[in-house]
């Protein structure tokens, strides 16, 4: 397999995210509408002036990104759909930047955006995929809280994890989330609270859990000498990976499809786990980040427990961790889940992210994980990103 | 260890009786096959007819070759339980009333990994049994039983929710005249029915049975189920208590569709089809009504059917005729308790060892057999159980190629 071509020329800019609501009565189409509009405000845009589109939503039924188009009043050359959760975010990313490197578009607009209805989880999760439908809800209705509790649970058997282990990503996070304004969690977590927490699906208790919630996250992708013109702060990508339904032989999920493709994006990227300011993991449970903690190379297999132990996750520590509060703390906003670790990763390392800025970031690793269709996440994806000094 | 199931105490008629709710009834086409082996009680996942890969979930194409040739076949129940979880909160309000539930990820000795429902004496680590069952919406599921049998286990509330175990529970026979009446009766009891009701037609005629009745733990009650006003006085007495319905009435009179003058088959059909059209009606609402009111809910309503409702033996074509259309309104029947989760369950019986089988060579069917199997069919919350070697001959005949089984049942092929 010959090694991909980098992203020479291509930026990322304009991080936008629209506040998140725990309820809303309004559409998907509004708060992608919000976000799109922020991220052309952020570069100086108008509508007209984007010919590329990267959507990603699961909450827009009936429409797709072509509905949206005319919904929106806009005309690319280039559009996209990524219906990927997790992982869509750095997705979308590898795709629109191939796009723009190509020439297939000049601007393209990565947008991601859900509503959150009294009931549309619950709409969301009985319409989720053919094997949830007919090999996982039968069984208990504990969404996908119960499947993240059975590879926990196998997790902490295998490896010797304690709940503690998980608790310190949450209670890190928390930290983080008390700085970012966005955040729907806002009181301090500790380990207390966190181990006496009501049970969701045993082991994972509920700050194990993400609340579901409204929003939307947006960003650009551009030539670099188009960014330079408009005076934009933008952020380059080094490498990435994507890989779907790996170890489809393993019996419960332990590891993700990173432990196939990390080599390969630490080789193309030129640096090593070591070397990156800030990381972050898709965290819809904290078990999953310990994962992709050691599929990504930051420790071996089964060492995440210890490895996290010896390390201080917030903006100001050591190992600067989902900096924003990630899901766990700020909510979940569908498929802008996917995108909210990369949207505040291009504020990092553009200085924009205000009161979660880690001094100094310069490199991020940028992780995805996505679309439990049966028993496991399938799909997986990660980016290494620069910024540019 | 499972806690022996109490009995549940008196009913309070003040309280509100709690509405039924059933757990989500989606599925596939293709997962449909895992109901169609649960309806029987066999453990039967998909195999790839080219590779022999073993599929879970059900899928329309084999994850190792590609082959659309997926098979359903029995496969050996054997497995690991690699993971497990207590669910302590779901938005399914059918769990929400059952919460804690547990479920687990099962390794199956077969290859593929399965969530399935965890019995209460089985935990991670466990070496299990696994078990193919209908839930309350009739749907298949499967459930990781313990290795061997435990105290009780079929007191554990995730394996009683997907069966409909006689304990405690109250059951109408509704005709103790059958000759297999007091087996039934006896069997019943001993698997804990809390009662026992034996129809009884005419009882001024008198009735050989009665004292066998008597014995095995059984009442008589006046019902007549081709008079539509014994059934509603029947009803009016016992309708609200009855939780298990066995329908054994039968008339059997030997002879083809052109003997005889036509009397003994509208008969058979007043008492097959029609009697239980008439009987379902009576019973079938508050039944439903009752079919999430705790340890005796109402769960069942079993039909015992000839095995010539599939095809008949023409030399017993008028009763095999009247079978035939109480299998219709039994399939009917089913239609109707979908939504309250009553089961209704179709005992398929070979000729029985009786009077009116007399001239036929054996295997004939031993009513202790048919009792045995009345009590297997409800404890594993059966559809379609066949009963003796004759029935499951057929069925796997008819299977098979029903136009192969009706040219040999029709003369000359047997």
């Amino acid at each position: 397999m010959r090694r991909p071509a980098p992203y020479d020329g291509v930026v990322l800019t304009a991080p936008v995210t629209v506040p998140y609501r725990r309820y809303s009565t309004q559409s998907a189409h509004w708060w992608i509408a919000r976000a799109l509009r922020g991220a052309l405000a952020a570069a100086g845009l108008a509508p007209g002036q984007i010919d590329g589109l990267c959507l990603s939503s699961f909450t827009l039924h009936p429409d797709s990104a072509v509905g949206l188009t005319q919904h929106l009043g806009l005309s690319p050359r280039w559009l996209d759909h990524i219906p990927m959760g997790g992982a869509s975010g750095v997705v979308a990313l590898r795709r629109a930047a191939r796009a723009v490197q190509a020439h297939d578009a000049d601007i393209v607009a990565v947008v991601a955006g859900d509503t959150n209805h009294i009931d549309s989880f619950r709409n969301l999760l009985s319409s989720f995929s053919r094997f949830a439908q007919d090999a996982v809800y039968p069984y208990g209705y504990g969404g996908p809280n119960a499947v993240f509790a059975l590879l926990t649970d196998r997790y902490m058997a295998e490896y010797g994890a304690t709940r503690e282990d998980f608790g310190r990503i949450c209670i890190a996070q928390r930290q983080n989330a008390l700085r970012y304004p966005h955040a729907l969690m806002k009181t301090p977590l500790t380990m207390e609270a966190y181990l006496s927490a009501r049970p969701i699906a045993t082991p994972l208790g509920l700050f194990d859990c993400v609340m579901p919630c409204a929003g939307a996250e947006a960003f650009l992708v551009m030539r670099e000498d188009e960014a330079a013109r408009r005076g934009l702060r933008a952020a380059r990508i080094l490498a990435t990976i994507e890989r779907h339904n790996a170890h489809a032989a393993d019996p419960i999920q332990l590891r993700g499809g990173w432990s196939v493709d990390a080599p390969r994006l630490w080789e193309a990227a030129g640096c090593a786990p070591g070397d990156m300011d800030l990381v972050q993991t898709y965290d819809d449970y904290p078990v999953i980040s310990m994962m992709q903690i050691e599929d990504l190379g930051f420790c071996a297999k089964g060492e995440g427990p210890a490895f996290l132990r010896g390390r201080d996750l917030t903006v100001t520590g050591d190992f600067p961790h989902n900096t924003c509060g990630g899901q766990l703390s700020a909510g979940q906003a569908g498929a802008a889940g996917g995108h909210l670790g990369l949207v505040e990763a291009i504020r990092q390392l553009t200085a924009a992210a205000g009161p979660t800025q880690v001094p100094g970031a310069r490199r991020a690793l940028v992780s995805g994980f996505g679309m439990v269709n049966y028993d496991r996440g399938v799909c997986s994806a990660a980016a290494v990103l620069e910024g540019m000094a | 260890m499972t806690e022996p199931l109490a009995p549940p105490p008196r009913k309070d008629p003040r309280r509100r009786t709690r509405v039924p709710t059933l757990p989500p009834a989606a599925r596939s086409r293709a997962a449909l096959g895992l109901t169609a082996a649960a309806a029987e009680g066999r453990f039967a996942l998909q195999v790839c007819a080219e590779c022999g890969a073993v599929a879970w979930p059900p899928r329309d194409a084999c994850a190792g070759c590609l082959s659309v040739q997926l098979v359903w076949r029995e496969l050996p129940p054997g497995g690991e339980v690699l993971a497990e979880t207590a669910i302590h909160a779901s938005p399914d309000p059918y769990f929400r009333e059952r919460l804690p539930w547990r479920v687990g990820t099962v390794r199956l000795d077969a290859g593929p990994s399965v969530i399935a429902h965890l019995h209460g004496d089985v935990a991670r680590g466990a070496r299990v049994r696994m078990a193919a069952r209908l839930d309350r919406a009739g749907q298949g599921v499967l459930i990781a039983l313990p290795e061997k049998d435990t105290p009780h286990m079929e007191d554990d509330p995730a394996l009683r929710a997907l069966t409909c175990h006689p304990r405690h529970r109250r059951v109408l026979l509704v005709d103790g005249r059958d000759a297999a009446a007091p087996a039934m009766a006896r069997a019943l009891r001993a698997a804990g029915a809390a009662a026992v009701w034996a129809g009884e037609a005419e009882g001024w005629r008198g009735n050989p049975a009665r004292a066998a009745l008597a014995e095995a733990g059984a009442a008589v009650v006046p019902l007549d189920i081709t008079d539509s006003d014994s059934v509603a006085r029947l009803a009016g007495e016992y309708g609200g208590r009855i939780d298990i319905v066995v329908f054994n009435a039968r008339h059997l009179r030997p002879g083809g569709v052109m003997a005889g003058n036509g009397i003994y088959t509208r008969e058979a059909f007043d008492v097959h089809a029609l009697g239980l059209m008439r009987l379902a009606r009576a019973l079938g609402p508050a039944m439903a009504a009752r079919a999430a009111d705790g340890v005796n809910a109402a769960a069942a309503w079993v039909n015992i059917l000839s095995v010539w409702a599939l095809i008949p033996d023409p030399a017993f074509g008028a009763f095999a005729a009247a079978q035939a259309a109480a299998l219709s309104v039994a399939r009917s029947l089913r239609g109707d308790f979908r939504a309250s989760g009553i089961r209704v369950m179709n005992l398929f019986a070979g000729p029985i060892d009786d009077e009116w089988h007399q001239p036929l060579p054996p295997p004939k069917l031993a009513a202790e057999a048919l009792a045995r199997e009345l009590v297997r069919g409800l404890a594993e919350g059966a559809e379609e159980v066949w009963c003796g070697d004759v029935a499951r001959d057929i069925r796997e005949r008819w299977a098979r190629d029903p136009k192969v089984l009706e040219r040999e049942m029709t003369g000359g092929g047997r």
